[in-house]
């Protein structure tokens, strides 16, 4: 890790948005992850969405769980809320803060073993609430932090640094989202911030849950030839389906496409996703298609990325709860307390 | 100078092509990422003697000064400072490092350094006449001296130092302070024929120099021909005649109203002059707007901190006499009126003539060469501004044994300058002497080493001071005023030596990337504090200045390029205001990127001999 600490001088020409604030401005503590690793440039990713959203950093609130991934939320937004929970709680404590104050915007940043593996459970139940958050795993097949084992999400073929083999079968943490009900599922790669940063942005203003499974090398453990969650074999098999522009409400959309190349989808804040297929075979509003789809390039030694699938008609939690649109830690005892006569009819239709 | 000159590294490329990888053996290309280094004639290697002033070795700090710039005593209270408008600080916040304040810290507690200075060769049989004793012709003493060489140096005046000791006023440069250098350089074995007027450069070559070297400054200073000039002759004034009978002790009272015509150096030193010999209402009044008079900046801060007035867009019209004696100058008031290419001019305004009352008038609206003893028939020729021809790579004359140098060669510039001729023209000097080819020079001494000491350890300080500019404390204003050769900037103390040392941003210490090395993690991109490196897709330069995260709009900065990467990017890298802090180097997996420090040695006429 680096002993400096950042310093404060930026580019005198760096560029502000609506705030005032340059992209420095959401930046948090110096990292102290080994040099190069992928969740820094995730952490990057997500403070450029930030600053491109103009999003005041204190309405946003940033949970983790525990593990190198789980470390990053100290490494951005250092003027947003943060809760560093247990291992593999990040989502119920994501849930209950969300349900308290649904007027913030919640990052839940989590690894491959954060999620799939101690927090699988939490994760599924998430996913199948529709919790309005974003969910990043930042996965890079290896627990790092205990040197180097296996993690849940590592392929079959791909091999140790020392050439081990690896016995089981990874989870596959998007296909899952899909199956589960998550209403915006996307892969990006670390290595790719012209793919992720849109990603995010675009999953940062989706109403529901929001999961991006970041591929994100490990450049101490699992970078070598043969793993298949290093920047080589990833740029080498990666396959993009969707190319996502997130466009703000205010501008118009002026380039032109055949027809049959664009989706246009309008997201909850009135901006829009211009998604552009890469491959022509893909729809992202179709899970089963979309299942299969990964699963057969998978099969073929291919990573999907891009926007996977996306559903904009699905409620939220606190739709599906029924909740009041106002932040619960906002309503005040007049709110809270039964008038005598809504108490009376009740008591009424109960006798 | 031709545009390659200006790119250096950057290979040939022909427009609308991809930019080629930048060739990082070319010394010039990271020569010019040192910035003051680079703008520095002489070509100081600053930030090497500022990292020892950090570290309190004053000593060494001094010889790298005096190696390279030969009076750093002299030159840390009097540079023009070339370097400090060029320092990357500048562009970074706003003020540079004080550079020159800090080569005074190493001048001011340097210790002993008899033991340092170079061996004096045997002699080699070979005589050279300097002709004016300042600092152009006491560099080339200094150089050629301990190679051997007799050096005879002549001025009119009884001591050494020719400008710095007849035109800087003692409150800026303690004569000790002048003497010491001078005379240190006068020790090396040097014959001195001062108090000696050269009325013939053809009798000097007559006794039979192997070389002389014409070191006789810009010596006239420019006379004002408008009405009343000759009627009021006994207080009409020549800046630097009037600056330099003073220094030598013939003047020692002004009238108490004191005009001082001229926006320079010489008339920012006319005015504080004048205020110690007992001016009391003392104006410069200048042709120009404020924003383009000469003088530098500090100079101008310097002259009104005490109290004395600047009037600009004034043009004198006349002296005004009663009875023989001036009582007053007029000014006809103007304005500047630019054209479309910028050029100025200055246009009379309407206004009334405006009456100045006065007692004398010191005239420094500029200074001119003067060769009244140089015969036009010897071979030595001139241009027609009456200027000898002289090469501006050996500092040869077209008279085969007769060298210029200083401000007798091109025209008045400064004291940096002329140290930087001396080197050149005593390197040519020692190439005839051996009956070598005057126009092959040596090139600079150069090594690039890497500073990592550990994982994330560097062998300099790498932690960014955001510390302001530090101001330099002064003398007592009416303690200085009262006497003129007090000194009136005290200089910086050891302790705000060192914190203003540690503004200096290390700029030798390279940012050196080795293209197969990388992986492209995007971590340097992510860690870098001002957005100066970029993975991006190859393009014709133009085009990817403006492609950059943060577009490069200083084309005098230069792009790093590296070779085509695995994914057929490149990386660039913008060099205007990179911190040289190490981030990118400390946050890279695989040592692509390292730390190197980049010291620069121009040659000098020993290494002819005795190798870097």
């Amino acid at each position: 890790m680096s002993f400096v600490s950042k310093p404060r001088f930026h580019h005198p020409r760096l560029p502000r948005n609506s705030l005032g604030l340059t992209r420095r401005d959401y930046e948090g503590a110096m990292s102290t992850l080994c040099a190069g690793c992928g969740h820094d440039s995730v952490s990057a990713a997500i403070v450029e969405a930030c600053f491109e959203l103009d999003l005041p950093a204190h309405r946003l609130a940033k949970l983790s769980g525990i593990g190198c991934s789980s470390k990053t939320p100290t490494y951005f937004l250092s003027k947003s809320h943060g809760f560093n929970s247990v291992h593999g709680r990040m989502a119920s404590v994501a849930t209950g803060a969300n349900l308290a104050n649904c007027d913030l915007t919640y990052v839940g940043v989590s690894g491959d073993g954060d999620t799939a593996s101690i927090g699988l459970g939490q994760f599924a139940h998430a996913v199948r609430r529709q919790v309005d958050m974003l969910y990043v795993v930042e996965n890079n097949g290896t627990y790092g932090l205990t040197k180097g084992q296996f993690s849940a999400t590592n392929d079959r073929v791909s091999v140790g640094r020392k050439g081990q083999r690896n016995a089981f079968e990874a989870i596959d943490l998007a296909v899952m989202a899909i199956q589960l009900g998550a209403s915006f599922v996307a892969r990006g790669f670390s290595g790719d911030k012209d793919q992720l940063v849109p990603l995010i942005k675009a999953a940062l203003t989706h109403k529901g849950f929001a999961f991006i499974d970041v591929i994100s090398p490990c450049v101490t453990f699992n970078n070598h030839y043969g793993s298949t969650k290093s920047f080589e074999f990833v740029r080498d098999h990666e396959h993009s389906v969707l190319a996502t522009d997130y466009v703000p409400y205010h501008e118009t959309i002026t380039a032109s496409y055949a027809e049959g190349e664009v989706i246009d989808v309008t997201l909850h804040n009135q901006c829009r996703l211009r998604l552009r297929k890469l491959d022509s075979d893909y729809d992202p509003g179709d899970p089963v298609g979309a299942v299969r789809y990964i699963m057969d390039r998978q099969a073929q030694g291919e990573v999907v990325t891009g926007l996977l699938y996306l559903d904009t008609g699905d409620e939220d939690l606190r739709g599906k709860l029924e909740m009041t649109s106002r932040p619960l830690n906002s309503l005040d005892e007049d709110a809270l307390r039964p008038s005598p006569e809504v108490l009376e009819a009740i008591n009424v239709s109960l006798r | 100078m031709s545009p390659d000159e200006h790119r250096p590294g950057a290979g040939a490329n022909a427009p609308g092509t991809h930019m080629r990888p930048t060739d990082i053996t070319d010394p010039q290309y990271f020569h010019k990422v040192v910035d003051c280094q680079w703008a520095c004639p002489a070509h100081t290697p600053v930030p090497e003697y500022i990292r020892m002033i950090a570290q309190g070795r004053y000593t060494d700090a001094y010889m790298v000064n005096w190696e390279s710039n030969v009076f750093p005593g002299i030159l840390g209270r009097t540079c023009d400072r070339p370097c400090e408008p060029a320092c990357r600080r500048v562009r970074v916040e706003d003020k540079p490092v004080a550079i020159c304040r800090l080569k005074r810290v190493a001048a001011d507690y340097r210790g002993d350094i008899e033991h340092l200075m170079p061996e004096i060769a045997s002699p080699n049989g070979r005589r050279i006449a300097c002709i004016g004793g300042g600092p152009a012709s006491l560099t080339v003493a200094r150089d050629l001296a301990p190679l051997g060489y007799h050096v005879v140096v002549y001025d009119r005046d009884a001591k050494g130092g020719g400008m710095m000791r007849s035109q800087i006023p003692a409150f800026r440069l303690p004569q000790s302070v002048l003497d010491e250098e001078v005379d240190r350089i006068l020790d090396f074995g040097i014959e001195t024929r001062f108090d000696t007027d050269v009325t013939s450069l053809q009798s000097v070559l007559d006794e039979g120099y192997d070389a002389v070297f014409v070191g006789t400054g810009a010596p006239r200073g420019r006379d004002l021909q408008i009405p009343g000039r000759d009627e009021v002759a006994e207080n009409f004034h020549i800046g630097i005649d009037w600056l330099m009978s003073v220094a030598f002790g013939h003047t020692d009272t002004v009238g108490r109203r004191v005009i001082v015509l001229g926006g320079g150096n010489t008339a920012m030193d006319c005015c504080r002059t004048a205020m110690r010999l007992g001016g009391e209402d003392v104006k410069v009044i200048v042709r120009s707007p404020f924003e383009e008079m000469k003088a530098s900046p500090w100079e101008i801060e310097d002259a009104q901190r005490e109290d004395i007035e600047i009037l600009n867009n004034h043009v004198p019209l006349e002296f005004v006499h009663e009875n023989g004696r001036l009582v007053g100058v007029t000014f006809e008031k103007v304005r500047p009126v630019y054209d479309d290419t910028g050029r100025r001019r200055l246009v009379p305004t309407g206004e009334e003539p405006a009456f100045f009352p006065c007692d004398d008038v010191l005239c420094a609206i500029g200074q001119e060469n003067h060769f009244p003893w140089i015969e036009r028939d010897i071979g030595l020729e001139f241009d027609k501004w009456d200027m000898p021809v002289v090469d501006r790579v050996t500092f040869r004359s077209t008279h085969p044994r007769v060298f210029f140098g200083g401000d007798a060669a091109f025209g008045p510039e400064n004291i940096i300058w002329a140290v930087a001729h001396g080197h050149q023209a005593a390197i040519s000097i020692d190439r005839l002497c051996e009956g070598r080819d005057l126009s092959e020079r040596l090139a600079p001494h150069v090594t690039l080493v890497s500073q990592k000491m550990g994982m994330h350890e560097w062998s300099y300080h790498n932690m960014i001071s955001e510390d302001q500019r530090y101001l330099v404390p002064h003398a007592d204003k009416a303690l200085a005023l009262g006497d003129i050769r007090m000194e009136v900037e005290l200089g910086f103390d050891e302790r705000l030596g060192f914190d203003e040392a540690m503004r200096c941003l290390n700029c030798d210490v390279q940012t050196v990337f080795e293209t197969g090395r990388c992986i492209e993690c995007d971590a340097c991109v992510d860690v870098c504090p001002v957005d100066c490196i970029n993975f991006i897709n190859n393009a014709p330069e133009p085009e990817l200045r403006q492609q950059i995260r943060v577009p490069a709009l200083d084309e005098s900065q230069d792009l790093y390029v590296s070779d085509d990467l695995p994914t057929g990017r490149v990386m660039v890298k913008d060099e205007d205001v990179c911190l040289h802090c190490g981030l990118c180097a400390e946050r890279c997996p695989t040592a692509a990127w390292d730390m190197k420090k980049f010291l620069y040695h121009e040659a000098k006429a020993q290494n002819q001999r005795l190798g870097p």
